[in-house]
């Protein structure tokens, strides 16, 4: 096995060894490059359709460390604006959300519509006749596209299709979509929170069946004490519990779990009252879809990476999970709800209750995870231990989700971006 | 008139003050003898402050069960985020009794929760609501709602002790 301080996996298939140089968690020199070779190529998500429901609506935010502006136009038509006055740079929409007809820079009053067009401009007569307002719309990123309500941008001219990109995770991304049959909604409440961590931390904690229960123990605890049966929880290996890696650097898990899930797996804490709903929403699923997709989508959970930053984790509620890193240290993390738009208040009031149980900053879980990955970091300040191990069943044929193969799946995408030649654009004439 | 009597407000700051005390010292067995049977315990995200829990993904959302479950779990050993305990420190000012809903008694106050772990420092600025009622001599907290004023839990992270 080599090791060098230059390299920053060690991937020895052969010997059934994975290692992490620690150098790209504590580098901030590899962060820098991060931005450049990841985040400012990759598709990034940058929101839900269903948070612009109408025209006019918008909503700013931070995506890959840009000031965006997610917003539906008059003509009904969701695009991501760079969030910068084309005159001299201040931000045009200092609203977190709402809706408007217009954006008007405050700085010195030029007007934008919700297309992103520029309509106004206070004395243009003192302009050239090369002045021209098409020239000077609000800016969006080279590419955006929508997959199934899920909006990604990519900051590179040159990459491939949000499509192609999503590779094997469409398949999953559909999971999730097709637990409405009206289209998926993300509910309102945005958890914005943080961690004094990398943030590639956060990704492989998202997927890391191996953490379970040790970290969160409490909560599992918790769920024995509402009433809920845990065996079977823990076998090791099963038909219905799997790891696989889904290309570009995606990955996920998919098992069956103990805990009840707001679409149609219903448990006894959810209530007798209830069941006959469940069973109700349950058969519905079973026209739909039949039996074996049915089941797939109501009875396992799925824990979800994208790469490089999304998380859609499917389990006791979905979340979906953001984040970017503000230094290599510190990451900032945004997290929502996301259910059926037709579900029913008493239904999405339990949704609500399930994920709170479990996740979230003041879940019963989450607060634990952010503990390790900061725990992590401060440990990393022994440089003398210089490598991270995420071998687990690296010699396994069917990793379980207990093994790090989602892990490996992440880092050898990020590792071929790390290193890859870079083509040096010719820098254009003037 | 008001369906009950309202309290003075040094009575309210008596409360709020023991509470600060047993939840700065970690006497959260206590501390739940100050809520009623039924207590609720909420805190809207950041982004929706006067959200409803029913509709709306808050941070924390515990009821009776929860808060109990959630007392035990920071007591016992797997709590990570709180083992070893934080060091928190509560300022309560500008209480003020609001009036009376019914039998409830509606209560505000500002807070700023100082929280100590691994040399940093987090706070956690906001208003608590809470609705009060009378069992006997005593007035138990039926309802309890920390509402930040804290744009993001940035650098915070988390809220694992009871804020």
């Amino acid at each position: 096995m080599i090791e060098s301080a230059e390299t920053y996996i060690v991937d020895d298939e052969k010997a059934g060894l994975f290692r992490v140089n620690r150098r790209a968690f504590t580098d901030p020199g590899c962060l820098e490059e991060e931005r450049r070779r990841i985040f400012d190529k990759c598709w990034i998500y940058a929101g839900h359709e269903s948070e612009v429901p109408h025209a006019g609506d918008f909503r700013s935010r931070s995506v890959a460390g840009r000031p965006i502006i997610l917003a539906r136009g008059d003509d009904n038509v969701v695009r991501v604006l760079l969030n910068t006055c084309t005159h001299r740079g201040a931000m045009v929409c200092r609203q977190k959300s709402g809706n408007a007809k217009t954006f008007q820079c405050p700085y010195h009053a030029w007007t934008y519509n919700v297309r992103g067009q520029l309509v106004g401009v206070p004395g243009e007569d003192s302009y050239s006749e090369a002045f021209k307002r098409e020239d000077m719309r609000l800016a969006a990123p080279p590419k955006m596209d929508n997959y199934r309500g899920f909006i990604f941008v990519c900051f590179d001219r040159a990459a491939q299709s949000l499509y192609d990109y999503l590779a094997g995770a469409r398949e999953y991304l559909d999971l999730v979509a097709d637990q409405s049959e009206t289209g998926m909604k993300v509910i309102a409440g945005q958890q914005a929170y943080s961690a004094r961590a990398n943030w590639k931390l956060l990704m492989e904690n998202s997927y890391d069946g191996y953490h379970g229960l040790p970290t969160h123990q409490r909560y599992f605890t918790f769920l024995a004490d509402t009433g809920i049966q845990l065996q079977g929880n823990n076998v090791p290996i099963s038909a219905r519990q799997k790891a696989v890696d889904l290309g570009n650097g995606h990955a996920v898990l998919e098992y069956q779990s103990a805990w009840g899930r707001p679409i149609a797996h219903w448990v006894a804490p959810f209530g007798e009252h209830r069941k006959s709903h469940f069973d109700a929403l349950r058969r519905r699923f079973d026209e739909r879809f039949g039996p074996e997709r049915a089941s797939r989508i109501c009875e396992t959970s799925r824990n979800l990476g994208i790469f490089p930053n999304l998380v859609i984790n499917d389990i006791m509620a979905i979340t979906i999970r953001s984040f970017y890193p503000i230094s290599h240290d510190y990451m900032e993390v945004n997290a929502w709800a996301l259910a059926p738009l037709e579900e029913s208040s008493e239904d999405s009031k339990l949704r609500l209750d399930n994920f709170l149980t479990f996740l979230g900053p003041g879940g019963f879980a989450t607060p634990d995870d952010v503990e390790m990955l900061e725990s992590c970091q401060r440990g990393f300040a022994n440089r003398e231990v210089a490598w991270s191990d995420i071998s687990r069943g690296m010699k396994r044929e069917h990793p379980a989700i207990t093994d790090e193969l989602q892990m490996r799946a992440f880092w050898r995408r990020w590792n071929q971006l790390m290193t890859e030649p870079q083509v040096k654009r010719a820098r254009k004439a003037a | 008139m008001n369906a009950v009597d309202l309290p003075s407000r040094s009575e309210i700051e008596d409360l709020f003050f023991k509470e600060a005390a047993l939840l700065d010292e970690w006497r959260l067995e206590e501390w739940l003898e100050l809520l009623t049977a039924d207590a609720i315990y909420e805190i809207p995200p950041t982004d929706v402050p006067e959200g409803d829990s029913r509709n709306t993904l808050f941070i924390i959302a515990d009821d009776a069960v929860r808060i109990r479950s959630r007392v035990k779990q920071l007591l016992g050993k797997s709590a990570w985020a709180e083992n070893p305990h934080s060091r928190t420190r509560r300022m309560i000012a500008n209480v003020r009794v609001l009036g009376a809903e019914g039998k409830n008694i509606l209560v505000t106050a500002n807070f700023a929760v100082h929280r100590m772990r691994y040399e940093s420092v987090d706070t956690y600025i906001g208003h608590y609501v809470y609705k009060l009622v009378r069992d006997g001599d005593r007035l138990k907290i039926m309802e309890r709602r920390a509402i930040l004023d804290n744009e993001a839990l940035r650098p915070h992270g988390k809220i694992s002790f009871i804020l």
